[in-house]
């Protein structure tokens, strides 16, 4: 489930959710035993909305508050809302083991407090995560995307952790 | 309570590093670094459960055929085992096949296993000083014993099986000093939970939390495990008390040919260190502490819970689910039986603990209070089986973490406590401070 992310643009509609969003409610303890995107998809949020994951199309974005994806740290987490169709999360701040399991797998994820809070639910927004920008198209309002860091881009833009340790034959950090 | 704020000194002849900055100086191959910095380290130690390791082992399987170092990995099917169901028991399967096929030996069936952070140490495979990486939030729990031990996902886990290695990013440390007499009752559980409701759960986001002070040096290993095991409640990437005495002697039980081959073993923060934060924490006037729904930080002094009508209790997990844990719920539940209308659940953490608390007559007295005794399991944890929640209805637990649906109808609620406030309250029907049963 590797995608580049160089040179793309995202669109979609907007999810919005508060704070400490964790994963005990991003996938419950009760559907691990699966591990697929797309059957994990169909539980996503559960919990919060029995029917997020029907109304989720592909593309759409995910804006929330403080510690996104705290709790455990489940990387089925991650599969879930990349099953369920969401293509990126414009977050306050993100819990330490979910933004790692989002990196590893290739998910955008973009910390922006600014962002997080004056974007609401159900705008359409473009995010170009190339120049580094967030449109929201509903509001006619626009946001700088914080610059990351170099090695963790590269993993994202390699489209995840084991595509990029077996792509780059040379040691990318000393 | 204090809280002190520090900034590094840029004008420093030299950097003055803490224990995680040491730990992972060393296993990268650099004599020092600072917070900030990416690395890329040599792991000691990698483990996963039954629910992380199959898509651990998947992810692996697409990108290699051998495992770096099966030495170095342990997989532990804890949380649905003994298997609850046909997906449960393909899980397993999965780790039991892989385990085979690349010889890591390190594979633990039902009957001669425990909960994965409970287990690891007993079988002597946590030392001060290394890296241990765990598919499993709580792997934080081994810093008690001076590892820099985190959890990860199970991409993470799988660039591990691939090349030995795992990337971060080096954390800032807090500091936090406790300090005082501890009062009676109040231990290491109390002591995390009341940090937490301080902090709030994302007070030490991406940060390295180091337990130190006087109450820290005499707190003994089981509440050290109990306390590390939930800084990732409060977001850290790790929690580290650094190796001492009552380290060495729990070594020496578990692993003697370490401690032998290590006789002047020392690990500690350079004197002079200034660290990203210090809290300190005078513990003289504490109460037991409980942490009530749906966070773990909102934590409140026992007495203050009083009403709190409850039915189940469970006493175990990775948190609170040792021999000493066992113990003092014993003593307390001794001759007396469980309120009525009320379940309580016990759960050895390893089968070697489940064995003692056997001798030591603690299990006689839980099946004679009217408990269901258990073999180790995550189990009802994290709402997996052996004692999930209907709707409507209120827990409280020995364990680590009570989101909404954590034990499992989103309309239940749970309550996190120690080993002894469990016992007293399984007594009563109600949240009870122990000295009162």
């Amino acid at each position: 489930m590797a995608i580049s992310i160089k040179n793309m643009k995202l669109k979609g509609k907007t999810w919005k959710f508060g704070d400490n969003i964790n994963t005990d409610l991003i996938i419950p303890a009760r559907y691990m035993t699966a591990y697929e995107a797309a059957e994990l998809g169909k539980h996503c949020m559960e919990d919060a909305d029995p029917e997020f994951s029907k109304k989720v199309q592909p593309g759409d974005v995910i804006i929330a508050g403080e510690n996104f994806g705290c709790g455990s740290s489940r990387e089925h987490a991650v599969l879930a809302l990349k099953g369920a169709g969401i293509s990126a999360i414009i977050a306050k701040s993100f819990a330490r083991i979910f933004f790692r399991n989002a990196i590893n797998t290739g998910l955008p994820i973009i910390e922006s407090p600014e962002a997080a809070a004056a974007i609401k639910e159900g705008a359409e927004i473009v995010i170009d995560l190339t120049a580094g920008q967030i449109e929201d198209r509903s509001e006619n309002q626009h946001f700088t995307i914080k610059e990351f860091p170099e090695f963790l881009t590269e993993i994202v833009e390699n489209g995840g952790l084991l595509r990029w340790a077996t792509k780059e034959k040379k040691e990318p950090i000393k | 309570m204090a809280i002190s704020l520090f900034g590094s000194d840029e004008s420093d002849p030299y950097i003055f590093m803490t224990l995680t900055e040491k730990i992972l100086a060393k296993k990268s191959g650099r004599s020092e670094l600072k917070p900030g910095e990416f690395v890329l380290v040599d792991v000691d130690l990698g483990f996963a459960n039954d629910l992380t390791g199959p898509p651990a082992i998947k992810e692996f399987e697409k990108y290699g055929d051998k495992v770096f170092a099966p030495e170095k990995v342990a997989l532990i099917p804890d949380h649905f085992t003994p298997c609850k169901d046909i997906d449960s028991a393909g899980l397993v399967r999965i780790l039991r096949e892989f385990s085979r096929k690349q010889g890591i030996s390190r594979f633990y069936e039902i009957g001669r296993m425990g909960v994965e952070h409970a287990l690891l140490p007993e079988e002597g495979l946590i030392l001060p000083g290394t890296i241990v990486i765990g598919a499993d939030s709580h792997t934080c729990t081994h810093g008690a014993l001076g590892a820099f031990a985190t959890g990860v996902g199970s991409t993470d886990l799988a660039f591990f099986l691939l090349t030995g290695k795992a990337w971060f990013r080096v954390p800032e440390t807090i500091a936090v000093e406790f300090s005082g007499k501890l009062p009676e009752w109040v231990g290491g559980k109390d002591l995390i939970l009341y940090l937490i409701s301080k902090t709030g759960v994302d007070g030490a986001r991406y940060k390295s939390f180091e337990f130190i002070g006087p109450v820290v040096s005499r707190l003994p290993v089981d509440d050290r495990f109990s306390m590390c095991n939930m800084a990732i409640e409060a977001g850290a990437k790790n929690g580290i008390i650094a190796p001492d005495r009552i380290t060495l002697d729990y070594l020496r039980q578990v692993n003697p040919a370490w401690v032998n081959s290590h006789p002047d073993f020392t690990l500690n923060p350079d004197s002079g260190v200034v660290y990203s934060k210090k809290i300190e924490i005078d513990v003289s006037k504490l109460e037991p502490f409980v942490a009530a729904p749906d966070l773990p930080s909102n934590g409140y002094p026992v007495s203050q819970l009083s009403d709190v009508k409850l039915d189940q209790v469970l006493i175990g997990s990775c948190t609170n689910g040792r021999i000493s844990d066992l113990k003092i719920a014993a003593g307390i539940l001794k001759g007396k039986k469980v309120a009525k209308g009320l379940r309580l659940i016990v759960i050895p953490a390893t089968q070697k603990i489940w064995q003692e608390a056997l001798k030591e007559g603690y299990l006689n007295t839980f099946v004679e209070s009217g408990a269901a005794v258990s073999t180790p399991t995550c189990g009802p944890c994290l709402g997996g089986h052996m004692g999930v929640l209907a709707e409507g209805e209120v827990a409280l637990a020995t364990t680590n973490r009570n989101f909404v649906g954590r034990m499992g109808h989103p309309r239940s609620k749970v309550y996190l406590s120690s080993a002894a406030v469990a016992a007293a309250s399984a007594v009563t029907g109600r949240i009870t401070h122990p000295s009162v049963v």
